[in-house]
């Protein structure tokens, strides 16, 4: 047998009151991909974050091809030939590609950069590795897939042949998420050995050859992915089997709640975003948008809860003419709103749990009186909800930014269920969390579902989509393509319209809903 | 960097303990502490080293090691002594105590009470002018402009002051504190204003606000001008009908029931800030102005009412020092009162009891300096550098923990200074 390229050996690592990694053994064999897979908070960043020299570990070695090493920081880290791709960019948006390539490792001639040396080894990496980029676009004009494989052309500049990805298909399309396993394959192929960070199981089927499960810390297996199946992987993962299909029962539809004609919305900059849309949502009923992100669903979304203004067109709940109301008249209207950007918009981080379980009610008995506000009502009550909705907290006066992504995400869920409601609109519910916590609100969000209470769904996870609609509006360049039963197209067919195609040809090309067996949802 | 556990996004699974309330509290009130005090021992080093006795005195340590270390206590004792004395004269109010109650008369006693009466009444405008600021950062404003509102509100106030006749006290009074207030809520106000409808820094807005208050002043106030004497740059003085009454003025004590209206609007604040649902509102609109707009509130009428309640608590600090202590206003009244109510409203963290005890603090240095002056011929700016190193170690808490070795606190979440700076 050869020896491993990478092999850490029982790294642990302790914050206060915390073991963030306990013993972990890792190997790393040439030409690998190796997935390091576990729930938000299981130390998968941490363990990367040591071994790319971020953190020390208090106990633990590391092996590269069977020489110890010591990591003190990312420069030796690079030395070694390790690199990291993060999940938020590390990329100057102003600078061109071959500039934010160079940087910190600027080629000059005398007192001048040499762009043109840069350029021409970024033009060999990317012909060898199938990383098409243009060395000389701005960072800030490219798309996100695009960006992240500048990242990977900044790695391989280095010559790092240890690759290290942080959850790198979180903030992609299905489109470019493939592309970007296209490109991880064909690195392996030239030699490179990818760690590859993830929480979304199917991902990891399909692109690792080996797969080493986390869980509060620990290893709790590693396997051949070959050997493995997703519910396998998720109990695991999360420590208990995992219901991974959604079980829904047949919509019983009422009256319609939210009504919108001919909207039309613009952007930050100006641009008809939402580009005159209609539809409807009725009680009892899902209605999923499905659209990469960027087709207009945020502005859509803004639009529907007052956050922000209308161009043209009219948006009506319960019959009542919404269409230039403040975010409190739709919230006083009966309109709950999970917000796309849970930290940005949802929840004021530094506010305690009970606060902000009040956000948006805080003005409202039982909860203020006049001016006054009454904040022994407001902690009963916060610590009842935490109970109900199972948020894992130490108490309610805790500041919600000490809980995890997942407790984050209830404490959102817990104020805008727990108050009567007639439409709910979610959006990218769970974008980010991991599975306990998905399985957990895509229940009760079907419970609302059947409650009788409206549920416009919108999410850029298909699977998501797919598992929870009734109905389906695909979103394209700010117009529905489509708004389809969701029995009658296969996830291939939207995916294809998500991608721009029109329904008939959607439907001509890709095989319907008789070919659909139920995926699961991550 | 990637996710680290500390962040909140991954946040480890095994739940933190709860610590955090009283360990955020300790870490709140150890380091600015440690500020005071380390500024302290700096500004003792700075003493010894402009002292040319001690100086002198440690050339020639190696033949007189005892003389050097003498003249070096000799030195702090005289000054700090002098500014303890300056300040508070807690052993002469003893003294005299012991006397008045050996039925020797209160004569002395008031006179003993001076040092302490002076430095509670040089707090009186800390303490307001340290709320106008504290109250901005709480909304997430950096209101710079106190000095400028605090002038402001002097002159509003000491012209209703001087200028209305006949009226009984208990109408003008009263009276002339409300212009002082409204004249500083709207210098305070405009900028606030600039901030919510075109989008106008506040931090631009209120230093230029404090030019036009102070070229205006000037024009005001200049000999023979609008608001001038016919022979001095000063206004006339308020009468006695709009006068805040002093307490055992005939010894020289100038403490005035302004002191009590600075509580009682610390306690408003401190009502307004953490019981109100005004507060709720101004508190989320700081940390996070996205999620106040989420939750429906009208985040850009919170800045312009910040604005304003700042601009007239800043008011009433001028109003106050020049209705209760000076009587009249000339050119400079100010001085620079408002930009070290900025570093008060730092210290104390922007909360409301903070803030009091800050001011206590600043007025007791100030008031104690002017003795240490006299007494031990230090100059007076020692305390301006003692007061600016607070300053630094407030915002820059890292070398307070490095240099006691502190531990860094859970997560530090608390919103002290304002989220728009530089924004």
């Amino acid at each position: 047998m050869t020896t491993p390229v990478l092999e850490l050996r029982g790294i642990t690592k302790r914050f206060p009151g915390v073991l963030a990694n306990d013993h972990i053994d890792l190997t790393l064999e040439e030409q690998e991909i190796h997935a390091l897979l576990g729930e938000n908070g299981a130390g998968k960043s941490t363990l990367m974050n040591i071994l790319y020299g971020l953190y020390s570990p208090d106990e633990g070695e590391i092996y590269i091809r069977g020489k110890r090493v010591e990591i003190q920081g990312p420069t030796d880290a690079i030395r070694q030939g390790i690199g990291m791709v993060h999940q938020h960019f590390m990329l100057v948006p102003v600078l061109t590609v071959t500039e934010n390539v160079m940087l910190g490792e600027e080629v000059t001639r005398g007192l001048a950069l040499d762009r043109k040396s840069v350029v021409r080894r970024i033009k060999e990496i990317s012909d060898l590795h199938g990383l098409e980029v243009d060395p000389h676009a701005k960072v800030a004009d490219l798309p996100v897939g695009v960006r992240q494989r500048v990242e990977i052309i900044k790695v391989l500049y280095r010559d790092a042949n240890i690759l290290i990805l942080d959850e790198p298909t979180a903030v992609l399309t299905p489109q470019e998420a493939d592309a970007l396993f296209e490109i991880l394959q064909s690195l392996r192929e030239k030699g490179v050995s990818i760690i590859f960070i993830s929480h979304k199981l199917r991902e990891v089927l399909a692109l690792a050859d080996r797969v080493t499960v986390l869980r509060r810390g620990r290893v709790v297996g590693e396997t051949r992915t070959q050997d493995a199946d997703q519910a396998k992987l998720a109990e695991m993962m999360v420590g208990r089997a995992v219901k991974l299909t959604v079980e829904k029962k047949p919509p019983q539809v009422g009256e319609p709640v939210l009504t919108v004609r001919g909207l039309k919305v613009l952007d930050d900059r100006l641009q008809m975003t939402v580009n005159g849309v209609d539809f409807e949502v009725r009680e009892g009923e899902v209605l999923g948008i499905a659209g990469v992100q960027g087709n207009g669903q945020t502005e859509l979304v803004e639009a529907l809860t007052g956050l922000r203004s209308v161009y043209e067109g009219q948006v009506l709940i319960d019959g009542k003419d919404l269409t230039a109301a403040s975010p409190r008249d739709v919230t006083e209207a009966g309109v709950a709103h999970v917000p796309e950007d849970r930290q940005e918009d949802g929840l004021v981080l530094s506010f305690t749990v009970a606060e902000n379980l009040v956000l948006n009610t805080y003005y409202r008995p039982p909860f203020a009186k006049g001016m006054s506000i009454n904040y022994p009502i407001i902690y009963e009550t916060g610590e009842k909800l935490i109970k109900e909705f199972d948020v894992r907290t130490p108490s309610s006066r805790v500041p919600v930014g000490n809980l995890s992504g997942g407790n984050q995400q209830k404490v959102i869920v817990a104020r805008e269920f727990s108050r009567p409601i007639r439409l709910l609109i979610a959006s990218q519910p769970t974008r980010g969390l991991d599975v306990g916590s998905i399985e957990y609100i895509h229940r009760r969000l079907l419970e609302k579902r059947d409650d009788g209470v409206a549920v416009l769904l919108v999410s850029a996870e298909l699977d998501e989509i797919m598992g929870l609609s009734d109905r389906i509006a695909v979103m394209y360049r700010g117009k529905f393509t489509a708004v389809v039963d969701a029995n009658d197209v296969s996830k291939e067919q939207v995916g294809l319209m998500m991608a721009g195609s029109s329904l008939e040809e959607a439907l001509t090309q890709a095989p319907g809903p008789e070919a659909y067996e139920p995926e699961i949802v991550t | 960097m990637a996710d680290a556990p500390t962040t909140p996004s991954e946040a480890p699974e095994v739940e933190p303990k709860e610590r955090h309330a009283s360990s955020r509290l300790y870490y709140a009130v150890l380091v600015p502490i440690l500020s005071v005090f380390t500024a302290l021992v700096l500004g003792a080093i700075l003493i010894l080293i402009t002292d040319p006795a001690v100086t002198g005195a440690w050339k020639n340590v190696f033949q007189a090691p005892l003389a050097a270390l003498s003249a070096t206590w000799e030195s702090i004792s005289t000054a700090y002594g002098a500014l303890l004395s300056g300040s508070l004269g807690l052993v002469e109010i003893w003294k005299a105590l012991g006397v008045a109650l050996s039925g020797g008369g209160t004569e002395d006693l008031a006179v003993a009470l001076v040092p302490l009466s002076e430095s509670l009444t040089t707090s009186v405008p800390f303490i307001f002018a340290g709320l106008a600021v504290a109250i901005g950062f709480q909304g997430g404003l950096f209101n710079i402009g106190a000095e400028g509102q605090i002038l402001v509100g002097a002159l509003c106030s000491v012209y209703v002051g001087y200028s209305i006749t006949g009226l009984p006290w208990f109408i003008h009074l009263p009276l002339a504190l409300m212009a002082g207030m409204l004249g500083g809520a709207i210098w305070g106000g405009i900028p606030g204003l600039l901030k919510a409808y075109t989008g106008g820094h506040e931090v631009i807005n209120t230093i230029m606000m404090n030019w036009i208050a102070i070229i205006l002043s000037s024009w005001l106030l200049k000999v023979g001008g609008p608001m001038a004497r016919p022979d001095l740059p000063i206004t006339p003085e308020v009468l006695p009908s709009a006068q805040i009454p002093q307490f055992f003025s005939t010894q020289g004590n100038r403490f005035h029931a302004g002191f009590f209206l600075a509580l009682a609007a610390a306690a408003v604040i401190w009502w307004l800030l953490y019981r109100a649902t005004t507060g709720f509102e101004i508190r989320m609109s700081g940390a996070n102005p996205h999620a106040a707009t989420y939750s429906g509130v009208k985040v850009k009428r919170v800045w312009v009412m910040i604005m304003s309640i700042g601009g007239a608590l800043a008011g009433l600090a001028g109003t106050v020092q020049a209705l209760a202590v000076d009587r009249w206003v000339g050119v400079g009244f100010s001085g620079g009162m408002g930009f070290d109510s900025i570093a008060l409203a730092l210290l104390g963290r922007s909360h409301p009891v903070g803030v009091v005890l800050a001011a206590l603090l600043f007025g007791t240095l100030r008031n104690g300096a002017t003795r240490m002056q006299s007494v031990a011929r230090i100059p007076i700016d020692i305390i301006t550098i003692v007061q600016a190193l607070v300053i630094v170690f407030i915002a820059a808490p890292e070398i307070i923990r490095w240099l006691y070795r502190l531990r860094q606190p859970a997560e530090d979440l608390t919103p002290t200074l304002s989220t728009s700076w530089g924004s």
